[in-house]
């Protein structure tokens, strides 16, 4: 008889799963349509799962057998992913409401979505990486083609599985040599193996390289980017919002942890690998995405352009630049969801608009929602005071303090070609001449982007140190600090 | 003899493989696909893996393959057209087959087990000879990995409201068999009492 394993720490996922089949039971049961009951239980848990993992994951606790970890990086990650995600799903419910689209799957994938992207968060272990990345992946390929009879969303619901499963066989043929070259899938014990290495075999190296390629294709990182700007732009709107925050979280968290926690001591075998493919992500982020017209498809070569500025502070390879890329990843969050409450009111005359000229004049027929969305556009933008500039501020510091001097050239010069494609809108908003009136954004929709917005605006003020000092104990974790 | 064995099965393991991707009708792809499964599994043998043998044959040739044929034969899939690129893009496909077999090739032969790995090395399997391979599986299946298994679960829950979710369509006008109405049906409203006089017929 073995005994029980110490189920504590794994709380909130235990949680969101029994929470996940409960909403699904009571969906299939409710005799008329549950969405809206569904949903809204949805968020209660992952408030309380937010609260559980805040209560119960505190310090570095290992557990089922050495597959799972919890920790305050892995906390910081949850929260994030568990306020995205409850964020973008309050927008959701009401555009589906609107659309008459509705339907009570939706939440209970989304949930089981979470509960995939908390089992990669706390990954200690290929096997259990790869068991969270399939729970994830296999919900959001669902979501994606969520509206069935949409020839756009159906088409990029397959494209994504298609290219996801391409990654998940990459990430598996990695692992595998991995683990033929050190005989370990666990990350403790593959970082104690490699502490203070001479010499690493190259079929190490090899399989590095291929995990790194299947991360990087989770992120949406160039060269592995090409599924990101069809699939925004196919996969209903509400779905496109929850796509570029809470999957690019949790992906980019186990990125960090990955690269952190079993392969640190090999920096300089990954180092470069992670340089180029940042270097790569800022400067496609920022000269394709100028040539856009539809607004979900410039929001997807944005986030390309955001995930190659985060990698900036993962090629860092220290707490400095891991702490960099939380609170990165933290502002953006705000951004994005802010910027996707807007997109998400894009209505008028009954009929849901994407065009980037659609937004023109505007500053005229909805002065409110017009300046909320230029302070999102500025501080993706970088421009101070607002929120954005600060998280490339910490990025870019971590590479100079590291002599990554010409990573962080290459970031300030990209973001300045950025800055032209965000100004742009601005300009549209308030110069162009005024288009067709919008209809008034739902209750909502104004919560969401009222949140983000003062957030954004008021970074510098109120936040800042809190979540800078937050990041900093959660990236030291990492670092067994 | 078991080097005979081997080479039997991989040869054939290998020729049948060549043979799904170039036959000519997709349905013999497929049957060219279970005798792949079968040989591999024989390999399996081999090796001492049992187990992984006989799941290879129930999943892979029982289930797995028997539905690709099903698939097969239900889409309209035309190889020919399928094919009119190949010669096109062959060169390209060959020089990158190449240098991945090459650098392969480099890897493998350049083996090299970490040394400083071998006290951490994963849970090892026991000696053939003192357990079985479905005995090992199951001592550590449902223990030491039971996490990952609830993982699998949670991931097959996923996948089935998927499908529902994408195929499903509520239909009105549809009728349905209901046991309880068709239980409680009175008497009177089945059957019929008619008297028939003889030889005169209903």
């Amino acid at each position: 008889m073995s005994e029980l394993p110490n189920l504590i720490p794994a709380l909130p996922e235990i949680f969101l799963a029994l929470a996940g089949m409960a909403l699904l039971m009571l969906g299939v049961f409710r005799k008329r349509d549950a969405t809206r009951q569904v949903g809204h239980l949805a968020l209660a848990a992952f408030a309380a799962a937010a609260v559980l993992a805040l209560t119960f994951g505190g310090p570095r606790q290992v557990t089922f057998n050495g597959l799972f970890i919890t920790d305050a990086f892995a906390v910081f990650a949850k929260l994030m992913v568990f306020g995205a995600s409850a964020a973008t799903l309050i927008l959701a419910l009401k555009w589906m409401e609107q659309e008459n689209a509705a339907r009570f799957e939706f939440p209970v994938l989304v949930v089981f979505a979470v509960l995939g992207m908390c089992a990669m968060i706390s990954a200690n272990d290929f096997l259990s990486l790869y068991m969270g990345l399939e729970t994830q992946s296999l919900a959001l390929y669902l979501i994606a083609a969520y509206q069935r009879d949409a020839t756009r969303s159906t088409e990029a619901g397959l494209k994504y599985f298609v290219l996801g499963a391409l990654a998940s066989g990459l990430f598996l043929y990695g692992a595998s040599l991995i683990y033929g070259f050190t005989g370990t899938t666990n990350f403790d014990s593959l970082a104690q193996g490699f502490e203070g290495a001479e010499t690493v075999s190259p079929g190490v190296v090899v399989g590095l390289v291929f995990i790194i390629c299947a991360l990087a294709f989770k992120v949406s990182a160039v060269p592995f980017h090409m599924w990101t700007p069809d699939v925004y732009e196919g996969a209903p709107t509400p779905v496109t919002a929850f796509f570029s925050v809470a999957p690019k979280v949790a992906a980019l968290a186990l990125f960090l942890r990955v690269m952190s926690a079993p392969f640190g001591d090999l920096l300089a075998q990954w180092q470069q690998v992670i340089v180029a493919i940042s270097v790569a992500s800022m400067m496609l982020g920022g000269f394709a995405a100028i040539v856009q017209t539809n607004i979900k498809r410039l929001m997807a070569y944005s986030s390309i352009g955001h995930v190659g500025y985060a990698l900036v502070g993962l090629a860092v390879g220290s707490a400095e630049g891991i702490g960099g890329v939380l609170v990165y990843m933290t502002i953006y969050l705000f951004m994005n969801v802010g910027t996707f409450a807007v997109i998400l009111s894009m209505r008028a005359n009954g009929r849901l608009v994407e065009g980037i000229n659609d937004l023109s004049g505007l500053s005229k027929n909805r002065p409110v929602m017009a300046a909320a969305l230029a302070v999102m556009m500025f501080s993706m933008a970088g421009i101070p005071p607002f929120a954005g500039f600060f998280g490339k501020f910490f990025i870019f510091k971590a590479a100079v303090d590291a002599g990554l001097i010409p990573l962080a050239v290459v970031g300030v010069l990209t973001s300045v070609v950025a800055a032209f494609y965000y100004l742009r809108i601005v300009k549209i908003i308030y110069f162009d001449e005024a288009g067709d009136q919008f209809e008034p954004m739902t209750a909502q929709a104004r919560l969401v982007l009222g949140i983000a917005s003062v957030f954004v605006a008021v970074f510098f003020l109120f936040p800042l140190p809190q979540i800078v000092l937050a990041a900093d104990t959660a990236a030291k974790a990492l670092f067994g600090g | 003899m078991t080097a005979f064995v081997f080479y039997l099965f991989a040869a054939l393991a290998i020729a049948s493989g060549a043979m799904v991707v170039t036959a000519r009708n997709p349905v013999h792809s497929v049957l060219f696909l279970i005798l792949t499964f079968f040989n591999v599994a024989g390999l399996f043998i081999l090796l001492g893996a049992e187990f992984v043998a006989m799941i290879m044959v129930i999943v892979y040739v029982g289930a797995v393959a028997v539905l690709f044929l099903f698939v097969v034969m239900m889409l309209d899939i035309h190889a020919v057209t399928l094919r009119e690129g190949f010669t096109k893009i062959l060169p390209v496909g060959a020089v990158v087959a190449l240098v991945l077999f090459v650098e392969l090739a480099l890897v493998f032969g350049t083996w090299l087990m970490a040394p400083d790995l071998d006290a951490v090395r994963g849970a090892p399997t026991p000696a053939v000879g003192e357990l079985s391979n479905t005995q090992a599986i199951g001592a550590v299946l449902y223990t030491d990995y039971v996490y990952l298994f609830q993982l699998a679960g949670i991931v097959l829950l996923v996948g089935m409201i998927g499908s529902i979710m994408l195929t499903l369509r509520a239909r009105v006008g549809v009728k349905r068999q209901n046991p309880r109405t068709q239980a409680n049906r009175p008497l009177e409203d089945c059957i019929e009492v008619k008297k028939v006089a003889t030889g005169k017929g209903v």
